[in-house]
């Protein structure tokens, strides 16, 4: 098939991956391998007063213990503020810290060792979740804060809000809740490392980040970061939570500590649990007021984001829920007040919709609310106040040309299940009700203001005659190596499996930023079009030189060769590329997104990532049945249209889409890990439950024709914007159904049961 | 010693018993194709098939697979080729991160083989124990439903 932009081409790694060929860096077993572990504090706000190695010391097989003594730089890691410790040193700040670090000879012998070592913690008061966080008189989780447990604290203002509130008709008032999520990639966070001789230390992980990972060991350890080199294979999973060093320093202090060896670790799904990051528990204090015609007029929020017990991207989560918060609407009068709080939960970071999800969860319940006291239809409502393309937006700031909210919800409005959702709610039999509900979403792409997002593209003429294209952003399912392919094939018009790409490795590729925020395809694809169209017209150019024809017009590209047109003379690709010299045969190029800059003024305390040019958008809607004995929600249908610009493969698309709205549907409905002082109540698959494939519907998606003018590819990243639309989509959809409404997720059948009985029996989970 | 039929090879064990068949695939005997995802037998990332019933590897012991006969997705393509079913799973954009995919595969042929058309509700039944985080199932549950109509199909056509 040719690879052309806007096909359907198969993607380049479902062979391997369909064959189980495919190598994931767990699956890499070089001959005699030492393996890893850490052990746990399991205890999580305390003072560590000894670690007794001396039984572990002494069982078969095992090689070294590690503990923060050991560490021979900072200790602390992090992206953007350094305060995770590589191993505890003095004080656990929650259950998942690492404590010491096990090298043993084989897996048993590891386990073995783990459960020997005994670590002595006295407990510190627990800074439990938000109340506890804003108390002044609550421990400190970091002692050396002079802010205390607050991370970041900002503001973004417009208008005047205060006096607008008086002018509106309809005003709501409500306080929303979300519980914390869990990746659940299948592929749990792994690695390998080795030091050799030279000091070079290699390290293959299951990471988001190959190049910035070098920073966060190099910091942590002392190793010069040019020292060392990470290779990121095909990720199984990642959405986020394998973005910042989660094996890489444990595994680069192993090796150190053993050079020469190949050092294994593998975090069992309990560990990941409880050690890797997660998405922020909140809490949403809004209010918001429209005027009589059915103008969206005031805003006033509050956001609390529970970061657990690092940084991690805590701050830059927060900073991108705030920018969201108003919703994809015009909001003349609006102020949006945002704290990121350190707590002794699990350390919450990056997961798709970043910050966005859960103040999706609240605008779009409020939107319903205020249509329903203006006795305006919902849909009509978002209509009219719509962001469109130069209208200013939260940040006061133009919204780009390529703003498709309108048009997505247009194509809502037209929908049977819409137009028919009254027939659908009254077709509900004995003991049930039914519903349909939608919501407006939209999630910024790229890392935005004040933070470099570029990328380096790398396309060699192998002497084979096919093309390699040097990937240098982490693939962890979205495709955007198969995409790349298809890039590059499309502008040097080759067949598919012409074009191959190599996955990141920092000795070989350039750097070229994480595997996030919805950039992948967006920053390095736009790079690696002017990579592929320079080498195209040398190829031209030599080829034209080999045939000697008068000029390079009426040359073309074709798979495997290149042709005169006029004569029909052909060259085969590996013919010409044995005649160019090696450098002739490789091409670079760069791009940098775009940046906006913010208004002076209508911002405080927002330092990086705010604001944002461009977003895709989304109009979603759920039609679904509530079972009145047991409360369980079953979405029976659910739609979503999305604007993500020019669309290069509809199948790769489809899948974002629906995998956005599948996780988006476990946090609508089932998933919520309980933290109880800390611990983590249900740490486990049979206890913390995702969407099987009983649990979801066949999902409908489309997109609405546009293009993004930053770039030439037209094209925006659609990784995120799915999954903010299926908790406020069913949350309206439930209230259509039952008149009843629920602020706190997930609407699973427990809390659905007992909010229809009239009881609050969640009170006590108000985080 | 245990001794048992791998993908048609015969394996002979003289190693602990007692270990997981899991490891006993992948770090014994090179088999990485059936990935780990829970080891609780929660998430069927590690399906295979023993004596042609599909069971979970992380929570089996290597002794109990004397004299079985055991495929795993490394067994499922015939040489050079493709099972259809894998091909399936690529002609309908079921693959995105992969991982859950080996033991989506051998769920969905043992599926096939005990119902040969099985309805989309039994799809959905038959895939219940194997999680997937990345693709909400649609394009799975598409690709094996694809591969019982043509199937079928191929099988009338055929006598």
């Amino acid at each position: 098939m040719r690879l052309e932009l806007g096909a359907r081409i198969p993607r380049a790694d479902g062979l391997s991956k369909v064959t189980g060929t495919e190598p994931y860096a767990v699956d890499l077993y070089p001959p005699n391998p030492l393996w890893a572990g850490a052990k746990r504090a399991g205890i999580p706000h305390g003072l560590i007063r000894g670690i007794d190695n001396a039984r572990a010391r002494s069982l078969p097989g095992v090689m070294r213990i590690l503990t923060s003594a050991d560490v021979p730089g900072s200790n602390r890691h992090g992206i953007i503020h350094q305060d995770m410790p590589v191993l505890a040193d003095g004080k656990v700040r929650h259950g998942g810290d690492a404590v010491a670090l096990v090298i043993a000879e084989s897996r048993a012998a590891l386990r073995q060792a783990l459960e020997a070592i005994i670590v002595q913690i006295d407990p510190l008061p627990i800074v439990a979740g938000i109340d506890d966080a804003l108390d002044p008189q609550s421990p400190k989780v970091h002692e050396e804060r002079p802010e205390g447990n607050i991370l970041v604290h900002a503001r973004i203002e417009r208008g005047k809000v205060d006096q607008a509130f008086e002018s509106c008709a309809a005003e709501v008032s409500e306080v929303f809740v979300t519980p914390v999520q869990a990746h659940l990639f299948l592929e749990t966070e792994n690695g390998l490392a080795f030091l050799a001789e030279d000091g070079t230390l290699e390290i293959i992980a299951s990471t988001q980040a190959p190049f910035r990972d070098r920073f966060e060991i190099s910091r942590a350890l002392s190793i010069p970061f040019e020292k060392i080199r990470v290779k990121a294979p095909y990720l199984g999973g990642g959405f986020g939570g394998k973005d910042g060093a989660t094996v890489q320093c444990l595994l680069a202090l192993a090796a150190l500590a053993v050079p020469l060896r190949w050092i294994k670790m593998v975090w069992e799904r309990e560990e990941s649990m409880l050690a890797g990051y997660k998405r922020h528990a909140t809490r949403l204090h809004y209010r918001a007021g429209a005027l009589e015609d059915g103008t969206l007029y005031a805003l006033d929020c509050r956001l609390f984001y529970d970061t657990g017990a690092y940084a991690h991207l805590g701050g830059e989560v927060l900073e991108l829920g705030m920018e969201h918060a108003a919703g994809p609407y015009r909001i003349p009068h609006a102020r949006v007040e945002g704290w990121c709080l350190y707590t002794n939960n699990p350390i919450a970071g990056a997961m798709r919709a970043f910050g966005v999800c859960q103040v999706a969860f609240a605008i779009e319940q409020v939107i319903d609310l205020l249509a329903e006291k203006l006795h305006i239809d919902p849909l009509d409502f978002r209509l009219r106040n719509a962001l469109r393309s130069g209208d200013e937006n939260l940040s006061s700031l133009p919204a780009a040309d390529s703003t498709g909210m309108q048009a997505c919800l247009r194509q809502i409005a037209d929908h049977p299940l819409w137009t028919g959702r009254e027939n659908w709610k009254s077709s509900a039999s004995a003991h049930t009700r039914r519903g349909v509900g939608i919501a407006s979403v939209f999630n910024a792409m790229g890392y935005g203001k004040n933070v470099r997002d570029s990328a380096i593209a790398r396309i060699e003429l192998m002497t084979s005659g096919e093309f390699m294209v040097t990937s240098a952003v982490a693939d962890m399912g979205q495709g955007n190596a198969s995409t790349y392919a298809q890039i590059a094939g499309s502008i040097l018009h080759q067949n598919e499996g012409q074009v191959h790409v190599t996955q990141p490795d920092t000795a070989h590729a350039y750097p070229s930023g994480s595997s996030s925020a919805g950039r992948t395809t967006y920053t390095f694809g736009n790079a690696l079009f002017q990579a592929a169209h320079e080498l195209r017209n040398r190829i031209l150019n030599r080829g034209g030189m080999m045939l000697f024809t008068e000029d390079d017009r009426h040359l073309e590209l074709r798979p495997g060769c290149i042709r005169h047109a006029p004569s029909g003379r052909e060259l085969p690709l590996s013919r010409l590329a044995s005649l160019m010299r090696p450098e002739e045969r490789v091409s670079l190029a760069h791009f940098v997104a775009p940046v906006v800059e913010p208004k002076p003024g209508t911002y405080e305390g927002l330092r990086i990532g705010f604001p944002h040019l461009l977003y895709a958008y989304g109009a979603h809607l759920a039609a679904i049945e509530v079972d009145l004995l047991s409360g369980a929600i079953s979405v029976l249908h659910y739609v979503a249209v999305t604007d993500g610009g020019t669309v290069l493969n509809p199948t790769l698309f489809e899948q974002q889409i629906e995998g956005g709205i599948a996780q988006g549907m476990g946090f609508a409905l089932l998933e919520d890990l309980l933290i109880r002082q800390g611990i983590i109540l249900n740490p486990d698959l049979s206890t913390y439950l995702i969407p099987t494939s009983l649990d979801l519907p066949t999902m409908e998606t489309s997109w609405v024709n546009g293009s993004d003018n930053s770039g030439p590819l037209g094209m925006k990243g659609v990784g995120e914007v799915a999954m903010n639309g299926p908790l406020p989509a069913i949350a309206n959809a439930f209230a259509h159904a039952t008149g009843r409404r629920i602020f706190q997720g997930p609407l699973h059948a427990e809390r659905v049961f007992w909010t229809l009985a009239g009881s609050q029996c969640d009170q006590e989970e108000k985080r | 010693m245990t001794d048992f039929w791998l993908n048609g090879e015969k394996i002979v064990w003289e190693g602990d018993p007692a270990i997981r068949v899991i490891d006993l695939l992948r770090e014994k005997l090179g088999r990485t194709g059936t990935k780990e995802g829970c080891g609780t037998g929660e998430c069927g990332a590690c399906a295979i098939h023993v004596n042609g019933e599909l069971h979970l590897s992380c929570l089996m012991l290597a002794g109990q697979l004397q004299g079985c006969r055991v495929t795993t997705i490394e067994g499922m393509a015939p040489a050079g080729g493709i099972h259809p079913l894998q091909q399936a799973f690529l002609d309908s954009g079921a693959v995105q991160c992969g991982f859950c995919i080996p033991g989506m595969v051998m769920a969905g042929a043992a599926l096939r083989a005990k119902v040969p058309d099985p309805s989309e509700r039994q799809i959905r039944e038959g895939l219940s124990g194997n999680l997937c985080r990345c693709t909400g199932y649609g394009k799975i549950i598409q690709a094996v439903r694809s591969l019982s109509l043509s199937g079928s199909a191929a099988e009338e056509g055929n006598p």
